[in-house]
This record gives C-alpha cells, sequence and structure tokens, in this order.
C-alpha cells in the first residue's frame, strides 16, 4: 500500500501533463459550433446583384450545398476563391452570404476573381451572420440534402481541407441522400 | 525620490482614468429606459466572451463582432427579453464557449468537481499520514525489559553482517 502512495505524485504529474498537452495543443481560435448537427438556419435577405430580390436558404433544399461567408474586405477569402471555384466547376451549388460588405467593392471583388456563388445574400449588417454564428470571415458550411449543417469550416479552404474532408464529405453526403 | 514617486503617481492616475474613460464610453453609447436595464447590460456583456479576441469580455473587446453583440444585447434588453432568453440566445449560435462561467453539464462534470476531488483526495492522503506518524511515535514507548531485548537482537543480528563481509 506505501509503495502505491510513493507513485501517488508521479500519477498526479502524469495527469497533469497529459492535461496540459492537450490543453495547450488544442485550437481555441476554432471553437465548435453549436449549430452542426442541427437545421441551417433560415434566412431571407436581399440579393447582392439584384437588391429587390431576396435570397432564401429554403430555395436550395433537397441538395447537398455550401453555404460560404465572405467579403470583399477579408484577405483570406482570396486565398480560398479558387477552391470555391473549382468546386462550383464540380457542379457544388455554393450560396454566398456577403458579410458586413459594400456593395460596389463587393461586386467589383466578383468581377476581378470570379463568381462561385449561385447566389449571395447581402449582409450588410451582420445579422445572417449572427444567426449563423459567424464570428470570423470566411467561414464555410456544408449542408445536406435535409437542410441540416453537417459541418463547419472554419478559416480559409486550402488544398489539402477540400482533398480531405470536403469534397469527401460532399460525396458521402450526396450517397446519403440517394440510399 | 519623491520626483520619481510623483511621476509614478501621475502615471498611475493616468492609467486608472484612461481605463474608466474607455468603460464609460462603452456604456454610454447605448441608451436605457432605466438604470436596472443599464446595469443589466453591464453585467452581461461582461459574461459573454469575445471569440475574435477571446480573453475579453464583449464589455471590453473592440472587435466588430464584440460591437455587434453589444448592440444585438441591448436591442434584446429593450425588448424585454430576460437574461436567460439572451443568454440562450448567444449559446444557441455561438455555444457555451461564449459564456465565461461554464455550464454545469456532463463535459463539465470533471472541471467542476476536479478541485473539490482533489481536495478530498488531498485530505485523505493528510489523514493517513498524519494517523501514522501518531502510530509510530506511540510504539516508541517501549516496555522494561523490551529495550534490552532489542539491543540483543539488534547485536546479535549485526554480528554475523560483519562475518559475511569478511568472507
Amino acid at each position: 500500500m506505501k509503495r502505491y502512495l510513493l507513485l501517488l505524485p508521479l500519477i498526479l504529474f502524469g495527469a497533469v501533463a497529459v492535461m496540459l498537452a492537450v490543453g495547450l495543443t488544442l485550437n481555441t481560435s476554432q471553437v465548435n459550433s453549436p449549430l452542426v448537427g442541427k437545421p441551417a438556419p433560415d434566412f431571407q435577405a436581399p440579393s447582392l446583384q439584384i437588391p429587390e430580390r431576396s435570397v432564401r436558404l429554403s430555395d436550395l433544399n433537397g441538395q447537398v450545398v455550401l453555404v460560404n461567408i465572405w467579403a470583399s474586405w477579408c484577405t483570406t477569402c482570396r486565398q480560398e476563391h479558387p477552391y470555391l471555384m473549382a468546386l462550383s466547376e464540380q457542379g457544388v451549388p455554393i450560396y454566398g452570404i456577403d458579410y458586413k460588405d459594400e456593395r460596389p467593392k463587393a461586386l467589383a471583388w466578383l468581377e476581378q476573381y470570379g463568381n462561385a456563388y449561385r447566389a449571395i445574400a447581402f449582409d450588410a449588417q451582420g445579422r445572417v451572420g449572427m444567426d449563423w454564428g459567424v464570428y470570423g470571415v470566411p467561414e464555410t458550411y456544408v449542408i445536406d440534402r435535409q437542410g441540416v449543417i453537417r459541418h463547419k469550416h472554419i478559416g480559409a479552404i486550402t488544398a489539402r481541407s477540400l482533398r480531405e474532408q470536403l469534397q469527401p464529405l460532399i460525396a458521402e453526403l450526396r450517397r446519403e441522400g440517394e440510399s | 525620490m519623491t520626483m520619481t514617486r510623483s511621476v509614478f503617481t501621475m502615471l498611475l492616475f493616468t492609467f486608472v482614468m484612461g481605463i474608466g474613460g474607455i468603460a464609460d464610453a462603452a456604456s454610454a453609447l447605448y441608451r436605457f429606459d432605466n438604470t436596472s436595464q443599464a446595469q443589466r447590460f453591464q453585467t452581461l456583456t461582461e459574461q459573454l466572451r469575445c471569440l475574435v479576441c477571446q480573453g475579453e469580455s464583449i464589455a471590453d473587446s473592440n472587435a466588430d463582432l464584440a460591437k455587434d453583440l453589444r448592440s444585438q444585447v441591448h436591442e434584446m434588453i429593450l425588448a424585454g427579453h430576460s437574461n436567460e432568453q439572451i443568454m440562450q440566445f448567444m449559446t444557441e449560435r455561438y455555444g457555451d464557449f461564449i459564456l465565461y462561467k461554464p455550464p454545469f453539464v456532463p463535459r463539465t462534470y470533471f472541471l467542476w468537481a476536479g478541485p473539490l476531488l482533489l481536495l478530498l483526495l488531498a485530505s485523505l492522503v493528510m489523514i493517513k499520514y498524519v494517523g501514522r506518524a501518531r502510530r509510530d511515535k506511540q510504539s516508541i514507548v517501549l516496555q522494561q525489559g523490551e529495550r534490552e531485548r532489542l539491543s540483543r537482537l539488534l547485536g546479535e543480528s549485526r554480528e554475523p553482517e560483519t562475518d559475511r563481509t569478511q568472507t
């Protein structure tokens, strides 16, 4: 019994070391969204290109879609844009939420870098963003055929996250809907 | 000496006044119907974490998101929402991480109970050691004759040992 007690400090040290190792390597800048696994919050906001027309999320039910939060003032959005273009060319419908932006600048941005979006909701006040729990731009949500958020990608999409996370997930969700 | 001290006092004064000024500015931007609403605004925004600069509450942070969330809290207070409703609004969107005080749910049982468990463990170890030390002290008291027997035994055991080292 006494021998085990002598080991106690070592065991406690080990436990603290393990907790610190986990805690210090956690990426706290990526906060898990409570919305993953829940129905995507519907929104109705004016279209970026045609202000009189409104964009609604419920318009796209029944498909696997991406919802991408972006803005012309966001430099990381420029980095991920080629990957969105690639996805769009592969036939993945992407809906944009133009977050706290100015219309002319956003339109000029699309002109310059290309439009990867089926439709873009213009969210000048960040109201839609708040309902989606957006706390930084860019963020990308993957939504299944039932309209449930299945994944939230925080920060720019990279070649790696596209290959290892987004594309397999999209393929899987598409199969899920067929069977 | 007095010179440096007065300079120090002056710096401290400016610093404290500066902080007060910033805090005043944040709440002065919003209008409330009464002081209780203003107080609720202050407590709520101090309990919510800014997800951009995670070491700051939305009351202190200057990040855009913190400003938006402050306006949201302000609007909800004016619209007659309760504190619980406002907190629920925030956690539904941003998760429990937005709360500086984590809720007591299965995932956080260890977090809340950990310090108590450690205290309990430490107390048990302490009681055990103190108890043993007391028992040891009692057993030192030897009866008449025991002392002689002890020294005889020790003497006996020592002899063969020396023999062994010699061979």
